[in-house]
């Protein structure tokens, strides 16, 4: 990790965003430690359990300011997510903090049957989600998490797109009781449009249009937004942006809504093509009867080119010109 | 409380039940329930604040079965202490009963959801964090398989829980020395098994699991103040029924009918020698 990443945002892509009013915050993950450390210094009861994560964490300052309210276990995910279940069910608040890539695999078989099963209510964190380590390479990315903890019952599975949903997703979180599944990267992330309003479980919508509509979760939204205002200025389309935070249970109304109205679906998220997002509406929408023209964007079923997290969406085209192109490819077929 | 003449006649009992009900069942985990069974005795009937009372009281110990397919052994004991009718076993492991091969919390008695292997020792340590934090007095015990110590989770735990010197922390090992496919020794030798634990920072003791006195005076208190104590316990497969004793088939073998008469007879038997009423 010595040459410095490249932006995930071309030149004109950042004047699209410039034009859109759009403005650069912080990663979700710095967001989500400044919630929590709120969180526990209101209330006693809640606890962060870390596997040697405090630091990738960002909770170095919560480790600092409320030391015993911390648990750090170690090297050790699967103790990690079983003590987690085990502060939860004697009435702790319990933010298990880990990255995505080992939480959701090494400890599967705790998620599924001490927190799901045993219904214990632990948000598990997953920072550094998705594509975010880059260049480490597929050891450390998590393309799976979606679509294995999809297949757990009793789970809600949450990936914020911006610092606005990020903090709304922690303290919706704290007060949830219920198995939570919360997904963090840590690439600073632009403003989006309508941000103040979020309703937990509920699809956003970040920009109108009936021409076609990205549904999009994540760290993915702001490139869906900026192709669908990069198409309006180049092809005068009018492109619906649905932000989807919750990806389980999936905001099925939203989906069907988009069908109903818009003339082509491309989801978008920073997952295999496998089992998220995408498969979730492509469900959705086969069992209502509605048939819209309809893509599913991701990475698709392969260990990914090496490279940062930019240079891997732009490959997959994850981007503001990728994204566009597969609309533009979408509705004239 | 019961005396030690009284509850050696439970432990008969419970076996007599957990035979019966895994019979009518026609399924189950018959070597394993039997030699946990005085283990589950001492525990609920001596040791343990738990009841159908006091089963929602944030301060009641905790009992976490981490060796869950023993569950009809639990079971039977759960029964006995009032939790719900015994004669709702009738349905175990049957369409749509509650009473499920495993422990679950659809049952009343149960605290956490277990049966797949080396999940209880986690759990129990984030138990008996829980209970430091909040100076909250409660104990937290949790009964493994000796073949379940092969699963590298109860190394994880057992590392945190020494670092975190959760004396409020108990692990009792059913040691019957078989698992499914043979010998433990065999399968993934243990041992030293009591200086495993000794080197992970725990307090060990090493007990006849079969021993009334014994037991109680092992789970009675912590070993030792900040250190997590393990309980070794000594057991025998298929306790209490002679053919059945340490035979490897009766993991989860199921009595035939002629079986079954010959262990209740034996078990009958063994009651019949130890009087009602204490002398």
């Amino acid at each position: 990790m010595s040459a410095p990443a490249p932006s995930m945002y071309s030149a004109a892509a950042k004047e699209v965003a410039t034009r859109l009013g759009l403005t650069l915050g912080r990663a979700n993950l710095e967001v989500f430690a400044d919630a929590l450390l709120e969180l526990a210094t209101a209330d006693r009861n809640v606890v962060a359990v870390t596997s040697d994560s405090r630091g990738s964490g960002k909770l170095g300052p919560y480790g600092q300011s409320v030391p015993e309210q911390i648990v750090e276990v170690g090297i050790a995910e699967q103790n990690l997510v079983g003590v987690a279940a085990g502060l939860a069910s004697v009435g702790k608040t319990v933010f298990a903090v880990s990255p995505a890539c080992f939480l959701t695999a090494r400890s599967f078989e705790q998620i599924k049957n001490d927190v799901a099963y045993s219904d214990n209510p632990v948000t598990l964190v997953g920072i550094s989600a998705g594509v975010s380590y880059g260049a480490l390479g597929s050891t450390h990315h998590s393309l799976h998490d979606f679509a294995a903890l999809r297949a757990v019952n009793n789970l809600t599975i949450v990936a914020p797109a911006n610092n606005f949903e990020a903090r709304e997703a922690v303290m919706a979180a704290a007060s949830h009781k219920s198995p939570l599944y919360l997904r963090f990267g840590k690439a600073p992330l632009y403003s989006l449009p309508e941000d103040g309003t979020y309703t937990p479980g509920a699809a956003r919508l970040i920009r109108p249009g009936n021409d076609a509509a990205f549904i999009a979760s994540g760290e993915t939204v702001i490139h869906a937004l900026l192709a669908a205002a990069h198409l309006e200025e180049t092809d005068g389309l009018q492109i619906r942006v649905l932000s989807m935070p919750t990806i389980k249970p999936l905001d099925s109304s939203a989906v069907l809504a988009a069908a109903a109205e818009c003339r082509a679906i491309v989801t978008v998220e920073e997952h295999m093509v496998n089992g998220g997002l995408g498969e979730a509406c492509a469900a959705a929408l086969a069992q209502s009867g509605l048939a819209p023209r309809f893509k599913i964007t991701g990475i698709p079923d392969e260990y990914t080119v090496t490279g940062s997290q930019a240079d891997i969406f732009r490959h997959y085209g994850l981007s503001m010109e990728g994204l566009s192109e597969t609309v533009r490819s979408l509705l004239s077929t | 409380m019961p005396d030690d003449q009284q509850l050696a006649r439970k432990s008969l009992q419970y076996r007599r039940d957990t035979l019966r009900w895994i019979k009518n069942a026609g399924a189950g985990h018959t070597g394993g329930s039997l030699s946990c069974i005085d283990i589950l005795n001492v525990l609920y009937n001596r040791i343990l604040n738990v009841t159908p009372e006091t089963f929602s009281s944030p301060v009641r110990d905790r009992y976490i079965q981490s060796k869950g397919h023993s569950v009809e052994a639990l079971f039977v004991v759960l029964a006995d202490m009032g939790f719900f009718p015994a004669s709702e076993l009738e349905t175990l492991c049957g369409y749509n009963s509650h009473f499920v091969g495993h422990p679950t919390r659809k049952v009343a008695g149960v605290e956490q959801n277990t049966g797949a292997l080396g999940h209880g020792l986690p759990i129990c340590t984030g138990m008996a964090l829980g209970g430091k934090m909040d100076a909250a007095g409660f104990r937290v015990f949790t009964l493994l398989g000796d073949g379940e110590l092969a699963e590298g989770s109860n190394w994880e735990a057992a590392m945190a829980a020494a670092h975190y010197k959760l004396d409020n922390l108990t692990a009792i090992v059913d040691c019957n020395t078989l698992q499914i496919t043979g010998r433990t020794s065999d399968v993934m030798n243990n041992e030293p098994l009591a200086d495993k634990f000794a080197a992970f920072g725990w307090a060990v003791r090493t007990v006849d699991g079969h021993d009334i006195s014994e037991l109680t005076e092992a789970l009675s208190a912590p070993l030792e103040a900040d250190k997590p104590s393990a309980i070794i316990a000594r057991t025998t497969k298929g306790k209490g029924v002679s053919f059945m004793e340490d035979v490897g088939k009766w993991h989860h073998g199921v009595p035939s009918d002629g079986e079954y008469e010959l262990a209740l007879s034996e078990l009958d038997a063994a009651l019949a020698e130890i009087p009602e009423e204490s002398a």
